[in-house]
Order: structure tokens, then sequence, then C-alpha cells
């Protein structure tokens, strides 16, 4: 099989890897902050909710929370369930959403107090506070471990595999395993250290963008 | 009228009670010095002034409309306690700047988002958004001349020392032209060479106009500029009055024991 075959094959499963990615982060990006505020929220029994949540969703593994998606509704209420995609991004988006939550408010409980006050004392309400004074902070404190997030997401797509979706690394199994050549392995994998390698870039030229100011 | 009655002021936190009853009234203009040993419950009563916490019994009235009462039935929604603690502005002892935004930014922010509040409702054509804006960026540069850091109004805080920060405060609660302006200590974490450039601002604040309220350990400050003097110890005013009645002619032990301790 020829380089160019290869790689017209991998490109399908290089798609859907790409997509699991863009989707899971557009959507756990925003979902982790409403977490957030649930687990933080002054009303004991939300905050508990949410906190029982998180934890157990970042106490298992995500392969096994994409297995429950995909066969819990049609074996526990004898559903039809989700589209073998449709489950996968599902377990993608709650299981990057839980940690982005806590990523958020360890940044959002590291800002000062005074800051918070500072807003009050100056007559500006509570939207105004976080959306204005607090949020941009909270970014800049973020972004290193946000980075870290979104790199292990790029590996985490090929656990996607496991209810049988073609994402970039079945796509080469499936051609190692068909045609005995091993090389589209290392091919992938040079590909995985391409797209982490242009990530790290991103966010160290974001953290360099935000170095304008100390604190 | 007087500008400001604070009547019987009780304060508990869990089983501390902080504040035991504090009443004091000041007139447009005046400035009084709050002195006390740490602890002795200062912050908290310039706290509860701006709302940053809830009294347990008492009333705060300025220029004779409460904008306080503990006794009031119904508790106040978020806009009306906004509004009332408008009354009053607060230079905290570390500042807080708010870091991302420069001098200039700082002072304007809440200015601007004050000043189209008023027009809620209607929609605000560009010209109009520009001229709030011009005319609250003017003032910030007039706050900033005066204060005497013009030059550095696209300076991050970061980039300025402490008693420039702290200036900068100063102008940032200025903006909002409150009634009452109060001051935590607001040389306490100034390097000693950079007091004297934050009281001088202070000191030079003073006018017929301006209410002030400052908690500070300068006893030299207290005795040269303000027009009454309030020595507080374990939650209640102890002594009060001019700085001669406090630093010549008091008979209180307590207050001499505390100035004999600050004098060294
Ligand atoms: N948020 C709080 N929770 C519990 N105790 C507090 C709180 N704020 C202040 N206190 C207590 O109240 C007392 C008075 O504090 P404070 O008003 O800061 O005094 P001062 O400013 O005169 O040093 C102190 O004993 C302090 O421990
Ligand atoms: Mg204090």
């Amino acid at each position: 099989m020829s380089f160019v075959d290869v790689t017209m094959q991998l490109l399908d499963g290089f798609k859907i890897t790409l997509l699991i990615f863009v989707v899971t982060l557009v959507f756990s990006l925003p979902l982790g902050l409403i977490i957030t505020f649930g687990s933080m929220s002054k009303f004991p029994p939300l905050r508990w909710l949410t906190r029982t949540f998180v934890w157990i969703i970042r106490g298992t593994p995500l392969m096994l929370q994409i297995i429950v998606v995909f066969y819990g509704p049609g074996l526990i209420f004898g559903a039809s369930g989700f589209p073998r995609l449709t489950a996968v991004l599902v377990a993608f988006i709650v299981n990057y959403a839980a940690y982005f939550s806590e990523i958020y408010r360890g940044g959002i409980e590291s800002i000062p107090q005074g800051q918070f006050e500072a807003g009050q004392v100056l007559g500006m309400t509570k939207f105004q506070i976080f959306f204005k004074v607090i949020l941009f902070q909270v970014i800049k404190r973020i972004t290193a471990p946000m980075g870290n997030e979104v790199i292990t997401l790029v590996k985490d797509t090929s656990l996607a595999r496991v209810v049988a979706v073609s994402e970039l690394v079945k796509s080469a199994q499936d051609i190692v395993g068909l045609k005995a050549i091993i090389w589209p392995i290392f091919y992938i994998g040079a590909f995985y250290l391409l797209f982490s390698g242009l990530l790290t870039l991103l966010f160290g030229y974001l953290e360099k963008r935000m170095n304008y100011y100390r604190g | 009228m007087p500008i400001l009655e604070v009547k019987n002021l009780y304060k508990s936190f869990g089983r501390e009670e902080v504040l035991k009853g504090i009443s004091f009234t000041l007139n447009k203009g005046d400035v009084l010095a709050v002195i006390g040993s740490s602890g002795s419950g200062k912050t908290t009563l310039l706290r509860c002034l701006n709302f940053l916490e809830k009294p347990d019994k008492g009333q705060i009235i300025v220029g004779g409309k409460t904008v306080f009462n503990a006794d009031a039935q119904e508790e106040l929604d978020e806009q009306a306690l906004r509004k009332n603690r408008l009354h009053f502005g607060l230079v905290f002892q570390s500042f807080n700047l708010f870091p991302q935004y420069s001098v200039h930014k700082n002072i304007t922010l809440a200015a601007e988002l004050l000043e189209k509040e008023k027009y809620k409702g209607q929609k605000l054509t560009k010209q109009q958004k520009k001229e709030i804006q011009d005319r609250v960026s003017r003032n910030a540069d007039e706050l900033l001349e005066q204060i005497g850091l013009l030059d550095k109004k696209d300076a991050y805080p970061c980039e300025l020392s402490g008693g420039q920060q702290q200036r900068v405060a100063i102008a940032r609660a200025l903006a909002l032209s409150p009634d009452v302006l109060c001051f935590d200590e607001p040389t306490s974490a100034l390097d000693p060479e950079l007091t004297g450039e934050v009281l001088k601002v202070i000191r030079n604040l003073k006018s017929s106009d301006r209410t002030m309220i400052v908690v500070t350990h300068e006893m030299e400050f207290a005795r040269n500029v303000a027009d009454k003097i309030m020595f507080m110890s374990d939650g209640i005013i102890e002594a009060y009055g001019t700085a001669e009645d406090i630093f010549t002619n008091s008979t209180n032990e307590k207050l001499n024991a505390f100035l004999m301790k600050t004098s060294g």
C-alpha cells in the first residue's frame, strides 16, 4: 500500500479525531463554567450534588463512561440509545467539562477576595465583577493547566474506538492488521506529536500575550 | 443636618462580638480619624459602612436618608444595596487595583458602567456612548492630575510603587464622588518612605464638601489633619473628640495607655 493510499485512508480517521476534539472543546468549555457555578453555589444541596457528580466523572475512566453512555440507555431503559459517535461526544463533553470545571474553580478561588470587594465597593453588579474584573485574571492563571488538559484531549480521542468509532488509531490499526505493515502506526504517532506540538506553541503564545501584567 | 449618622451599630462574627454599639455623627467636610489597637473593630466598622458586612443591629443614615436599618422588615435587593453603598467609598489597605487594566482604566471602569446604567432601557447611540466615555475619561485625567500621576495613566498597577498604587486607588474611589470616603489604614502596607506621599494626597483632599473617615496608625496625621478623632477599643468608642481632647486633655486610661504604646 502506497504512502498516498494510506494517507487517504487515515484521512477519514483524522476527520473523526478532529471532530471529537473540536466538538468536545466547543461544548465542554462553557459547560464546565456552569458546573463551576454549581460547585461554588451558596446553596449546599446544589454544591454537594455538583461535587459528587464531578467526583464520579473524574474518579472513573473515560473509557468506562463512553461504554455506559453508548450501551446504558438501551440496556437499562430499553431505549434505542445514541448513535456511536454521538455517545462518544456526549461522554467526552461531560468528562472534559468536569475537569475544566475544577480548573476554573481553582482559578476563581485563587483570585484574592479583595478583587471582588473592590468591585462591590465601586457599585458593580456581581455579573459585571465576574466578567469585567475576575474572568480575565482567571483565564491568565489557568492557561497552563488548560493547555495540559487540551493536549490530553488530543490523545484521549483514541478512546472512541472502544465503541468502534473509527478515529485515527483505529483507522491505522485496521491497515496494520489487514496489510501487515507497521509504519502507519509511526505515521500517526508523528501526527499526534505534530498536533500537540502546535497546541503547545499556541498556549505558549497565549501565556506570553497575557504576560503584560503581573498578579 | 449631619451628612452621616451611625446609630448603635452591632456586629458579631459567630460568638465574637466585634462592634458593640457604635454611634457617631459627621458633618459635611469633616475628617474623622479612627485610632485603636489591632482587633478593636476599626476595619469591621468601615466594612459595615460599605456594605461588605451586614450589621446585626443599628442604622446608617446619610444626609437624612436611611441607607441601612437592621430592623427593617425586608432585605434590600441587590439593586437597592448597590445604590446605597455608592454613598460610601473605600480605599483598602492592600489597594486592590485591577491588575489587568491600565491606571486610567482602573479609574474609569466603574464610573463608565454606572453612567451607562443611568440610560438603562434606552438604546444609546454611538455618539452618546462616546460622550459618556469622554466625560468619564476627562474626569479621570483630572483626578490623575490631582494625585500627580497623569504621566502614569497608561501604566499597569504592577509597574507602580506601592505609594503610587494607593494614590491610584484613591483616585478610583473619588471617581464615583462618594458622600463619605473611607480609608482603611491606607499606608500600613507601604514602606515607611512611601507613606508621606499618600498622606499628603489625603490631606489635600480635605475640603468643605468632602467627608472622610481615615483609620490610621499615623498619630501625627490624625493630630494635624483630622477634625475629630475616635478611639476604638474592644468594639466600642472609648473616646471621641478633637485632637486636643484626645492627645492632650484625655483622662481615659485605655486611651492614654494606647497613646503611650504607639509613641514608643
Ligand atoms: N470575617 C470575619 N470573621 C470572623 N472574625 C472576624 C472577621 N473579620 C474580623 N473578625 C474579627 O473581628 C475582630 C476585629 O477585627 P477588625 O475589625 O479587623 O479590627 P481592626 O481593624 O481594628 O484591627 C478581630 O478579632 C477579628 O478576628
Ligand atoms: Mg484593620
